[in-house]
C-alpha cells in the first residue's frame, strides 16, 4: 500500500469508456432490454409494497447489526469455522489473498482451477496472478464462462455476459469451441455443460465467493441456479472460498431475510434453485466433498469504509445488483465502461475504498442523483447520500484534516473551488443577485448560443426578460 | 502482527464509543405472509416448483415405487443411482425385484474419486429422500449422508426426489426452527427448487445447465 | 424469451409513495412563496402563476425579495459548507408560522430533507430547519391537501404527458399529487409514457459534468414523451424543464414542456375565477 502512495494514481478514463458505449447502438439495445426485463422480474416479486419496505427495513437491521459488532462477529465465524475444520485465511490486500490462495495451489501441485462465480475473485484478478504463475483457472458459471472465452470481464455482478445477445454467444461459441452455429439457447447451453463438464472432476482446486457467512453456526451460504457452484465446492479434492470481510452475519436465521431479499431483488426469483450452505470438509465417512476447506477474508479497503459512520452503510450492500439494473446511466452505458470490477451505483460507492477516490475521480460524479438505486436497494444503502458525501471527500481542499479517504481531495480545484465561493457570495449578497439577475435577463440576448457540452445534445437556456424576483416586486411590493 | 490481527485492530478502532444494534428480529414478517392451510400448502409447493420446470406427482408410500419405475421407463432409463442403505432404497429394491421391470439399481457404494468418469458419464438418474419441503418457495431440503452424498442430487440428468407431505412446512423460518438448523449443521445442507437452470444468455431461461435436466418430486400423501 | 414478462414496456413504473402520509393544515391566510433559483431566471412566468393560483384561493403571498437558492447545486457537488452558508440565509427569511410554498419539487425536498443533514451539527439551527421542514410544501401538494382546491377544467379536450423530477417524485411524492391536480381537468387525458418513472438526464451539474450520458438520457426521454401521443408536456420541475425543453428544440421539435402552474391556471380560466 505505502509503494502504491507515492505513483500518482492514473484515473479511470471514464468519460471515453461512457462515449464509446453510448455510440454502440447494438450494446444500448442489449442493456436496455436486459435491465427492462429484470426491473419487471423484480418488480413482480414484490407485489405488497408493504412488505417490501418492512423487509428492506429488516434487511437493513441485520446488516447494521452484524457491522456493529464486525470485529467479534469474525472472530466467532473463524473460531466456529476452524472448529468445523475449515482453514480460515485473513488477508488485507488482495497482494497477500493472492499469495494464501497461490500458497494452498502449491502445496497440492495443482495445475488446474475450476472457479464458481466469485466478485471478490474478480476483485483479487485471481485468474489473471495464477495465470502467471502456470495455473489454469476456468470459469464454470455460464455467464462467467463466456466472458472469459471473449476475454472480457463481467459486465453485471450477476449476469456477467449481459452485454451479449444470443447471436454473439453464438458466434463465439462457434469461433472458439468449432461448434456449429446455433442461436438455440438450449444448444448452446448444452454446449457449455459438454464443454465444461469433465472439467469439474479434472480440477484439482474449487475456487467459490460466499453470499452469506454465519457466525453462529461456522456456515458458508452459497446461491446459484445452474449448479456449477454446487460442483465446484463439491467435487474438487479442495475448496477455497473467497470473500469480503463485511459478509458475516450474526445468526443462522438472519440469512432469511437477507436471502429472500437478495433473489427477490437480484433476478426476481423467489429463491434461486440452489441455496448451498457448507459448514464443513468431507467426514471420515462420507463419500464426497472436498477434502480441505479454505476461507479467504480479504479487506482490500474494506475497513477504511468500515470506519466512517456514514460510509460504513457501504458495507451493507448483498450484491444483489438491483441498483445497477435499475440505473439510467449504467443502463445507458453498461457494466464495461465503469473500468471497474464492481459497476454501477454500488460500484460507485465500494470501488473508491478499494482502489482511491484518484483513480475512481469520475465515478462519484457519473450519477445525476436520481435515486433510483437507493430506493430499490434491500438494504437500504443511501447511495445518493454516499456518492455526494465522495464527491465532497474528493473536492475537499488539501489543507483540509483529517485524511481519512485514500485519493481524498484529488478532485480539489482551486479553480473550482473559488467559483463555489463566488456562487456563495451571489447568493447571500441580494444586491449582488439582484444586480447578477437584472444583466442576465436584460442581457440575454448577448448569452451564447454555445455553451459547451450542454449544448451538443440541448439549446442554450435562455434567460426571461425579467426575473420573477422583479415580476413578484411589482405584484406583491417589496417584502 | 498477522493481517487477522491488523484487520481487527482496525475494525475495532472504528467502533470505539459505539453500541451494538440490538437485535429485533421480526419472525412474523418471515412467517405471516408465507402460510398457508393445510389443503393449500401442497398445492403451493407444486405450483411453485412446476414454475420453475420441476415436475411433481401425488401418491403414496405404497405406490411410489411403481411411479419412480414408470417416470424411467417413460424415459428410457434403465439405471438407477439409488442407496441401499435406506428404507425407501430397500423398498424399491424390493418393488424392482418383484417386477418384470429390467431396472438395475446401483449404489455410491465407494468415493467419488473412484468412480467420477461412470457418475458424470454413465448415470443417467438417482433417487434421493428429503428431509422436507417449504411451501412458500418451492423447496426440497436435503442434508446429503453417507448413504445419500452430495452429488447424488447434482450430477445425473434426473433427479428423482421423495417428499412426505407431512413434512412440508410453510416457509423457511419455521423449517429452520423446528428441525432446530442453528444448534449444529451438517457439513453440506442444501435447499433444491426446480431443476438446475440459467438464463445468462440472453436473459433466456435454459434448463440443464450443470445440474439436473429434470427434477421429479414424488409427494407422498400418506406419509 | 419463455420467461419474458408480458407486462407493457414499463410505462407505469412509476415510484410508489414512499414518504410516510403527512399531516396537512386548514388553508392559511398568508404563505411565502419560494421562487427557487432555476425559475427566477428562466421561468418567472410559472413563479407568477402559481402566485395566481394562491391567490385565487384567498391566499395573501409574500415574497421575501432576498431570497436566493436553496442550495442544492453546491451540496450535491459536494460543497457542503458554501451549501450551508447559503441555506442558512434561506433559513432566515422563511422563518414564522407561514407555510413555505415551493414550485418545484426538488428544492422543496432540500428544505424538508437535506437541510437536517447540513446543519446536523447545530442543534440551535436544527430547531429552525424542523420548522421550515414541516411547513413546506410542493405547489401541487399544496393546491391539492392544503387549498382543497376543485379545478374546473375550462380548455379543450388534450393528452397530457406528466414529468415528476426524480428526487422531487422520490423526496415529495409529486407525480401523486400531480396526477391528482390533472384528474380534476375534465378534458385532460393524462398519458403514461415508456419509462416514466427513469431520470431526464438533468441532475444540475450531471449535466454539463456528464454530458454524453445525460445527452443520451435526455433524447431517450423526448422521444419517450413524443411516442406517448401527448400534445402538450407539464412537470413542476424547472431543471427538468430547463432539459427537455432545450433537448426538444435542439431536435426542431415543436413540442414543450410547460410548468404545471401555468398549465394549471390556463386550463382554468386564468384569473382570479371560480377556485373552491
Amino acid at each position: 500500500m505505502s509503494a502504491m502512495t507515492d505513483v500518482p494514481a492514473v484515473p479511470i478514463a471514464f468519460k471515453r469508456n461512457a462515449r464509446e458505449a453510448l455510440a454502440d447502438p447494438q450494446l444500448r439495445r442489449n442493456f436496455r432490454g436486459a435491465m427492462d426485463f429484470l426491473m419487471d422480474k423484480r418488480r413482480v416479486q414484490f407485489p405488497d409494497g408493504d412488505e417490501l419496505e418492512r423487509l428492506r427495513a429488516f434487511g437493513n437491521r441485520v446488516r447494521a447489526r452484524a457491522l456493529s459488532k464486525l470485529p467479534e462477529l469474525l472472530e466467532r465465524l473463524d473460531a466456529n469455522l476452524s472448529r468445523n475444520g475449515v482453514k480460515v485465511h485473513w488477508a488485507e490486500t488482495v497482494e497477500e489473498a493472492n499469495a494464501i490462495v497461490h500458497r494452498i495451489v502449491e502445496q497440492h501441485a495443482a495445475k488446474k482451477v475450476i472457479k464458481g462465480k466469485s466478485m471478490v475473485s474478480e476483485e483479487m484478478e485471481m485468474n489473471h496472478y495464477l495465470g502467471e504463475r502456470g495455473v489454469d483457472c476456468l470459469e464454470s458459471d455460464m455467464g462467467e464462462f463466456i466472458v472469459q472465452l471473449r476475454e472480457e470481464k463481467p459486465s453485471h455482478i450477476i449476469m456477467p455476459a449481459i452485454h451479449l445477445n444470443v447471436g454473439q454467444v453464438a458466434s463465439l461459441f462457434h469461433d472458439k469451441l468449432e461448434v456449429d452455429y446455433t442461436e438455440d439457447v438450449d444448444r448452446l447451453i448444452q454446449i457449455g455443460r459438454e464443454t465444461l463438464r469433465r472439467n469439474f472432476f479434472e480440477a484439482d482446486i474449487g475456487v467459490s465467493g460466499v453470499n452469506f457467512a454465519v457466525a453462529e453456526t461456522g456456515t458458508l451460504l452459497l446461491v446459484e441456479n445452474e449448479g456449477n457452484g454446487r460442483m465446484s465446492t463439491t467435487v474438487p479434492p479442495v475448496h477455497i472460498a473467497v470473500t469480503g470481510i463485511e459478509k458475516v452475519v450474526e445468526n443462522l436465521r438472519d440469512v432469511i431475510p437477507l436471502l429472500s431479499l437478495l433473489t427477490r431483488s437480484a433476478t426476481g426469483q423467489a429463491i434461486t434453485t440452489y441455496v448451498n450452505m457448507i459448514s464443513g470438509p468431507r467426514k471420515a465417512d462420507e463419500l464426497d466433498g472436498p477434502q480441505e476447506v479454505h476461507l479467504v477474508l480479504l479487506d482490500n479497503g474494506r475497513s477504511q469504509a468500515f470506519a466512517d459512520g456514514e460510509l460504513r452503510q457501504t458495507l451493507n450492500c448483498i450484491r444483489c445488483g438491483a441498483c445497477m439494473n435499475h440505473c439510467p446511466v449504467y443502463t445507458r452505458i453498461g457494466g464495461h465502461a465503469y473500468g471497474t470490477v464492481y459497476p454501477g451505483p454500488i460500484g460507485k460507492i465500494v470501488t473508491p475504498h478499494m482502489l482511491g477516490l484518484d483513480t475512481t475521480r469520475d465515478l462519484p460524479t457519473a450519477s445525476s442523483m436520481c435515486g433510483a438505486c437507493g430506493e430499490v436497494c434491500p438494504v437500504k444503502i443511501p447511495i445518493p447520500a454516499l456518492l455526494r458525501r465522495l464527491r465532497e471527500e474528493a473536492v475537499r481542499a488539501p489543507e483540509a484534516v483529517p485524511h481519512h479517504m485514500r485519493g481524498q481531495g484529488s478532485k480539489y480545484s482551486k479553480k473550482e473551488a473559488m467559483l463555489w465561493k463566488a456562487w456563495r457570495k451571489l447568493n447571500t449578497s441580494p444586491a449582488l443577485y439582484r444586480a447578477f439577475s437584472f444583466a442576465g435577463t436584460r442581457l440575454s440576448a448577448l448569452m451564447p448560443s454555445n455553451i459547451g457540452p450542454w449544448t451538443e445534445h440541448r439549446s442554450a437556456p435562455k434567460p426571461a426578460a425579467r426575473s420573477l424576483h422583479e415580476l413578484a416586486r411589482e405584484h406583491l411590493g417589496e417584502d | 502482527m498477522s493481517a487477522k490481527d491488523r484487520i481487527l485492530a482496525k475494525l475495532r478502532g472504528s467502533l470505539v464509543g459505539t453500541t451494538p444494534v440490538a437485535d429485533d428480529y421480526d419472525a412474523g414478517l418471515l412467517t405471516e405472509p408465507w402460510r398457508y392451510a393445510a389443503d393449500d400448502r401442497i398445492a403451493r409447493l407444486r405450483s411453485m416448483l412446476e414454475a420453475v420446470h420441476g415436475e411433481t406427482q401425488l401418491t403414496t408410500q405404497a405406490d411410489w415405487p411403481q411411479r419412480a419405475l414408470e417416470a424411467l421407463a417413460a424415459r428410457n432409463i434403465g439405471e438407477l443411482l439409488v442407496s441401499p442403505d435406506t428404507a425407501h432404497g430397500q423398498q424399491l429394491a424390493a418393488h424392482v425385484a418383484a417386477s418384470a421391470a429390467g431396472l438395475r439399481l446401483k449404489a455410491y457404494h465407494q468415493p467419488v474419486e473412484a468412480w467420477k468418469e461412470e457418475l458424470f458419464f454413465r448415470t443417467p438418474a438417482s433417487l434421493t429422500g428429503t428431509l422436507g419441503g417449504i411451501a412458500a418457495t418451492g423447496s426440497l431440503v436435503l442434508w446429503p449422508t453417507p448413504q445419500e452424498p452430495r452429488l447424488m442430487s447434482l450430477v445425473p440428468p434426473l433427479h428423482i426426489a421423495l417428499l412426505k407431505a407431512s413434512e412440508v412446512r410453510d416457509n423457511l423460518y419455521e423449517l429452520m426452527h423446528a428441525q432446530h438448523w442453528a444448534s449444529g449443521m451438517p457439513t453440506n445442507a442444501l435447499l433444491v427448487s426446480g431443476p438446475s437452470k440459467t438464463a445468462d444468455i440472453q436473459q433466456t431461461l435454459a434448463y440443464g445447465a450443470h445440474g439436473p435436466k429434470e427434477l421429479l418430486v414424488l409427494i407422498l400423501e400418506d406419509a | 424469451m419463455s420467461h419474458a414478462s408480458s407486462v407493457a414496456p414499463n410505462a407505469t413504473r412509476t415510484a410508489p409513495a414512499i414518504e410516510p402520509p403527512r399531516q396537512y393544515p386548514d388553508k392559511p391566510a398568508d404563505v411565502f412563496l419560494f421562487g427557487t433559483c432555476v425559475l427566477d431566471l428562466f421561468f418567472p412566468d410559472a413563479g407568477m402563476d402559481a402566485i395566481r393560483l394562491l391567490e385565487r384561493e384567498g391566499i395573501r403571498v409574500h415574497f421575501p425579495q432576498a431570497q436566493s437558492c436553496c442550495g442544492q447545486p453546491a451540496y450535491t457537488s459536494g460543497y457542503t459548507d458554501e451549501a450551508r452558508v447559503v441555506a442558512r440565509a434561506q433559513l432566515a427569511l422563511f422563518a414564522g408560522d407561514w407555510p413555505v410554498v415551493v414550485p418545484s419539487g426538488s428544492c422543496a425536498g432540500m428544505f424538508r430533507h437535506h437541510y437536517f443533514e447540513l446543519f446536523k451539527d447545530e442543534p440551535q439551527t436544527l430547531k429552525q430547519v424542523e420548522s421550515l421542514a414541516a411547513r413546506t410544501f410542493e405547489l401541487a401538494e399544496f393546491l391539492l391537501n392544503v387549498c382543497r382546491v376543485q379545478l374546473h377544467d375550462s380548455g379543450a379536450p388534450v393528452k397530457v404527458a406528466l414529468h415528476t423530477s426524480c428526487s422531487a417524485r422520490r423526496e415529495m411524492n409529486t407525480h401523486v399529487h400531480g396526477r391528482a391536480l390533472l384528474g380534476q381537468l375534465a378534458a385532460v387525458e393524462r398519458v403514461d409514457h415508456d419509462h416514466e418513472s427513469e431520470c431526464c438526464g438533468f441532475g444540475g451539474a450531471f449535466s454539463v459534468r456528464m454530458p454524453d450520458i445525460s445527452g443520451a438520457m435526455v433524447k431517450d426521454k423526448t422521444a419517450a414523451l413524443k411516442g406517448s401521443g401527448a400534445a402538450e408536456v407539464v412537470s413542476a420541475d424547472c431543471g427538468c424543464l430547463l432539459n427537455i425543453n432545450g433537448c426538444f428544440e435542439k431536435q426542431g421539435e415543436r413540442l414543450r414542456g410547460e410548468h404545471l402552474a401555468s398549465f394549471l391556471l390556463r386550463r382554468t380560466g386564468g384569473h382570479k375565477g371560480d377556485g373552491r
